[in-house]
């Protein structure tokens, strides 16, 4: 087993499996054995007076799973209306939470070697939750701390509910 | 023998106990208060199962606790000690006891090193009262044939040093000294044989009913299990010297199991019943099967909904079907889970009686609806917040004696705790008969904590005030006592209430007694709720603080909504109606109007307000299913549930949402309420006749006794006297004053050639007041419950079904003018 990867970015073993998707201009990866299920886009019931990085709730399989909306709660500019979205199901201690992104991508191995933290000058809202970047041949591949993302306590206020 | 079957006794063994321990307290309790036959031989059955296993499991000082306990209380069943209260303590100790090393049993797997020696000694003291008994503990069974015949002298020598104790308890026992000086009367000598004569007796005879027949042996030989070899076998050990008991012989010789044993020691004491109608299952089972129920509800919900949308004769009856078992299976596994709340009332007796005797007062408990049934979970967490309730009854709410005595109350109080269903809900009152609250003593403590501005304190109605004692950090005990007083206790008492659903009220008498009304729901898994819309998402409102749905439609969805001070309102039957439109609320759009306006009428707290909707579908069963911890604290909202779609919905948390709207328990409508109550008990003196005139648009009403006459006079009799308009009226110079200008209200008189004048004063000192029409004259009782800030208007009431602001009519006439008006009425 080589994919032993704390959420808090440090990386114990030479390859990472990583689950891969993109969001906005990125493409991001978290640990892949975080991940339950991936589900197609799921019309959510929106929940009025909550932050609007809850993006709502769906049902899954009886279960009720609240999802996050990834673009917001990293602060990257929102999908498009028609632009297509998808749910990645991620397994916490209080059960499990959906991230909405805007496509899925592969499963990859992740060599460490070409693991790096963070450069200095990353900038943007994102910063905070980017704990690495691996450099891919085709793209840069940015680490997230689920952790972090999930903290509920840090989650903004919305002001309007949009409709 | 065979660990996990000895485990297995043994936790049988300590869950039994601990149920029968429970009872005990109670028994105990009502024992002391009245004295009977039955229940000591209750109490002295539990006591001696407890021994006899305990002997059996090996739990010596279990054994030697329970055994002079149950010496004790067999002499009280025999009549040889009477009824009192330090004997209850006493025993009362004794459970505590047997409670603390069953726990410790429990958790460690042994007694632990603590031989309760004191509690003994105690006991054994109390037991020495009566001639007889300071058995050395642990004593043989009576099963192991204790040699009855010829009590060797030895024996007897005890007698002679417990006589020495008689007056001793004498003062605190009147009864049993009276019995003894009768006995003491006799020559030292011959009691004592009498005495020696009656123990030996008495150990054929007492336990006789109960313990003796049959032997523990015999009894295994009934049932087939041993053979009266094997029992003779065992005899022989025994009185080779062998210190055991023959269950524990016949165990260890493999010839019957343990659970045998523990069975034949229950049936020597139970009256067992002729079958066993009753099973023991695990919670945790019926948690699981809950849920599944859960799940399938939710299931067919959703076959129902497939159902409606194809047409399948065969496909509809099946459906049809399975609707109805479902519901039945529902109903059946809630009532697995129902329990009567006597299971946690049961507790507190005991609680009473240790508590009045801390506070030195006198109380009685008096308990109605035991049977009533609540799910077990509620049962769980409702019941610290009645402790709590409980104990504040008599720590706070009960006088001491002399008070009561002094007040001409009976010098015991009485706390009444009662229990019943109502309107699918569960309702629990504990009432005292106290002093009550006074509403002045807390405004002055909730000042003084900071908790309410001075001036809220002195404008707020008694009733609001009292409900102060809910907020967190309040208290009003002079000193902090180890029973309550921290100023921590009914905000969490509270707190926990609703975080189940329910509510706390709280209703109180100076003088009289305080009774608090604690409403919780039947269950909280699957609730009947109403469906609405809102923003194009759906809620479901739990039916139970549902109370009407109004629609207004066409003219009236215009006409129908009024305005108070900004605030919207619906005149339902006379009384205002807060609206609250949810999709404002919640910051949602409304879907696209169809000119219809839907009011669902809700009930939260004690407060009434109309939840304006998009739309109202349809009712359903929903399974309640929690909010995950991402949206903890999210306002509003009880949970979610999945509907016959497939989607999530809402559930409307109505407390939250009303907190959200400013609809709180503390306005319109609980005064409105309040004065409606008032209105009711008031008797027809408190009415005065009101006057109801009408300026621009708007009504409005003034005492009648503030106005001389009505008059109508010619506009073109007005003449102008430097600023001020005045009419020539009965020889005198009537100035005049148009209310509509100082109202700032744009006038529409029906005539425009009269003017409606209302006269007050008298003589000289009269002023007139223009108003645009005079509409009725009712008799009422004018109070009205909005304070309003806007000049000339003191309120907002409802007359004759009108929403009709009062005058403030001081503000337009001098104060002389009016006591001159009100000479002249």
């Amino acid at each position: 087993m080589s994919t032993t990867h704390a959420p808090n970015g440090t990386v114990a073993h030479a390859a990472v499996n990583l689950c891969t998707f993109r969001l906005h201009e990125f493409t991001i990866g978290i640990d892949v054995t975080l991940v339950q299920e991936v589900l197609n886009r799921q019309d959510a019931t929106r929940i009025p007076l909550v932050s609007d990085v809850v993006h709502g709730l769906i049902n899954l399989r009886g279960e009720i799973v609240t999802t996050i909306d990834l673009r917001r709660r990293l602060g990257l500019p929102q999908r498009e209306a028609d632009q297509p979205s998808m749910n990645v199901v991620i397994r916490t201690p209080d059960g499990p939470v959906a991230l909405v992104v805007d496509q899925i991508g592969d499963v990859i191995d992740a060599d460490e070697n070409l693991f790096e933290f963070p450069p200095p000058t990353l900038s943007g809202p994102h910063r905070e939750f980017v704990t690495g970047v691996f450099k891919l041949d085709d793209a840069l591949l940015l680490l997230i701390d689920l952790d972090r993302v999930l903290d509920h306590t840090t989650f903004k206020i919305r002001t309007e509910m949009s409709s | 023998m065979d660990t996990s079957e000895f485990d297995e006794v043994m936790v049988e063994f300590i869950t039994e106990s601990r149920e029968n321990l429970d009872d005990l307290d109670t028994a105990l309790v009502t024992l002391e208060q009245h004295p009977d036959a039955g229940v000591i031989a209750k109490i002295f059955r539990s006591i001696h199962t407890i021994k006899g296993t305990s002997g059996f499991l090996g739990l010596r000082t279990l054994e030697s606790v329970t055994h002079i306990g149950e010496n004790l209380l067999s002499k009280m069943r025999d009549g040889a000690m009477p009824v009192t209260r330090e004997n209850t303590t006493a025993l009362l100790s004794m459970v505590d006891a047997v409670r603390a090393i069953l726990d410790r049993v429990e958790a460690t797997g042994a007694e632990g090193t603590e031989t309760y020696a004191s509690l003994i000694e105690e006991l054994s003291r109390l037991n020495g009262a009566d001639a007889f008994a300071a058995t050395p503990a642990p004593a043989p069974d009576p099963e192991v044939a204790a040699p009855d015949t010829a009590v060797p002298d030895t024996q007897i020598a005890p007698t002679g040093s417990s006589t020495e104790s008689v007056p001793d308890t004498a003062g605190s026992a009147p009864a049993s000294a009276k019995r003894r000086t009768k006995e003491a009367s006799v020559t030292p000598l011959k009691p004592r044989r009498v005495r020696s004569k009656r123990p030996a007796k008495k150990d054929d005879e007492v336990p006789a009913p109960t313990v003796e027949p049959p032997k523990l042996g015999e009894q295994l030989i009934d049932a087939g299990l041993i053979d009266a070899e094997q029992l003779d076998g065992a005899l022989q050990q025994q009185d080779a010297g062998d210190p055991r008991h023959v269950g524990e012989i016949l165990v260890e010789h493999e010839v019957i199991k343990p659970t045998d044993v523990v069975d034949a020691l229950k049936a020597q004491t139970e009256d067992r019943p002729v079958a066993n109608e009753s099973i023991r299952v695990d919670v945790g089972l019926l948690d699981d099967l809950m849920n599944l129920v859960g799940e399938l509800v939710l299931a067919r919900n959703q076959i129902l909904q497939y159902n409606a949308s194809v047409f399948d004769p065969g496909f509809s009856a099946t459906s049809q079907r399975l609707n109805l078992i479902t519901s039945e299976l529902q109903e059946g596994v809630m009532k697995t889970r129902m329990q009567p709340i006597d299971n946690i009332w049961n507790k507190f007796p005991r609680i009473v009686r240790d508590l009045s005797l801390a506070c030195s007062k006198n109380a009685r408990l008096e308990m109605e609806g035991k049977h009533t049934e609540v799910d077990k979970t509620l049962l769980e967490a409702i019941k610290d917040p009645l402790t709590h309730l409980i104990r504040n009854a008599i720590d706070h709410g009960l006088e001491t004696p002399e008070v009561r005595m002094a007040t001409g109350k009976p010098d015991e109080g009485v706390v009444r705790l009662s229990a019943y269903h109502e309107g699918g809900q569960v309702i629990i009152e504990i009432a005292d008969d106290g002093a009550g609250i006074d509403a002045n003593v807390i405004r002055r403590k909730a000042v003084q904590k900071g908790l309410l501005t001075a001036d809220e304190a002195a404008t707020r109605p008694d009733r609001d005030i009292v409900n102060v004692i809910f907020m967190p950090g309040f208290s009003t005990a002079e000193q902090v006592s180890n029973i309550s007083g921290r100023g921590v206790g009914m905000d969490v008492v509270k707190t926990n209430i609703e975080s189940i659903g329910g509510t706390v009220d709280v209703q109180t008498v100076v003088g009289r007694g305080t009774t608090f009304k604690v409403k919780i729901p039947l269950t909280l898994a699957i609730i009947p709720a109403l469906l609405v819309r809102a923003g194009g998402e759906r809620y479901a409102i739990p039916q139970v603080s549902l109370v009407e749905l109004v629609r207004l439609d066409g003219e009236s969805a215009v006409a129908g909504i009024e305005s108070v001070q900004g605030a919207p309102v619906h005149r339902l039957r006379g009384k205002l109606l807060p609206l609250v439109y949810l999709n404002e609320v919640f910051g949602t759009t409304p879907a696209p109007a169809d000119d219809a306006v839907n009011i669902v009428v809700v009930q939260s707290d004690d407060t009434q307000f109309g939840l304006v909707v998009d739309e109202i579908s349809d009712t359903a069963e929903i399974v309640v299913k929690p909010l995950g911890r991402l949206l903890k604290g999210a306002a509003g909202f009880a949970g979610a549930t999945i509907m016959g779609d497939g989607r999530v919905a809402l559930i409307l948390d109505l407390l939250g949402v009303s907190q959200l709207a400013g609809v709180n328990s503390t306005s319109a409508a609980r005064a409105q309420a309040e004065a409606a109550a008032a209105r009711a008990a008031e008797t027809r003196t408190d009415r005065e006749s009101i006057l109801i005139v009408g300026i621009g648009e708007r009504r409005f009403a003034l005492p009648l006794a503030h106005v001389t006459r009505l008059e109508e006079l010619p506009v073109a009799s007005v003449r102008s006297a430097g600023d001020q308009r005045v009419v020539h009226y009965r020889d005198l110079i009537l100035p005049l004053v148009s209310l509509a200008d100082r109202l700032g209200i744009s006038a529409r008189p029906e005539d425009p050639e009269q003017l409606q004048v209302l006269v007050c004063g008298n003589g000289e000192r009269s002023v007139g007041l223009i108003v645009d029409s005079v509409f009725d004259i009712v008799d009422e009782r004018l109070d009205y419950s909005n304070r309003t800030e806007s000049y000339g208007v003191v309120g907002t009431t409802v007359i004759a079904g009108e929403v009709t602001d009062v005058l403030d009519i001081r503000a337009f006439v001098a104060h002389d003018v009016l006591a001159a008006s009100e000479a002249a009425a």
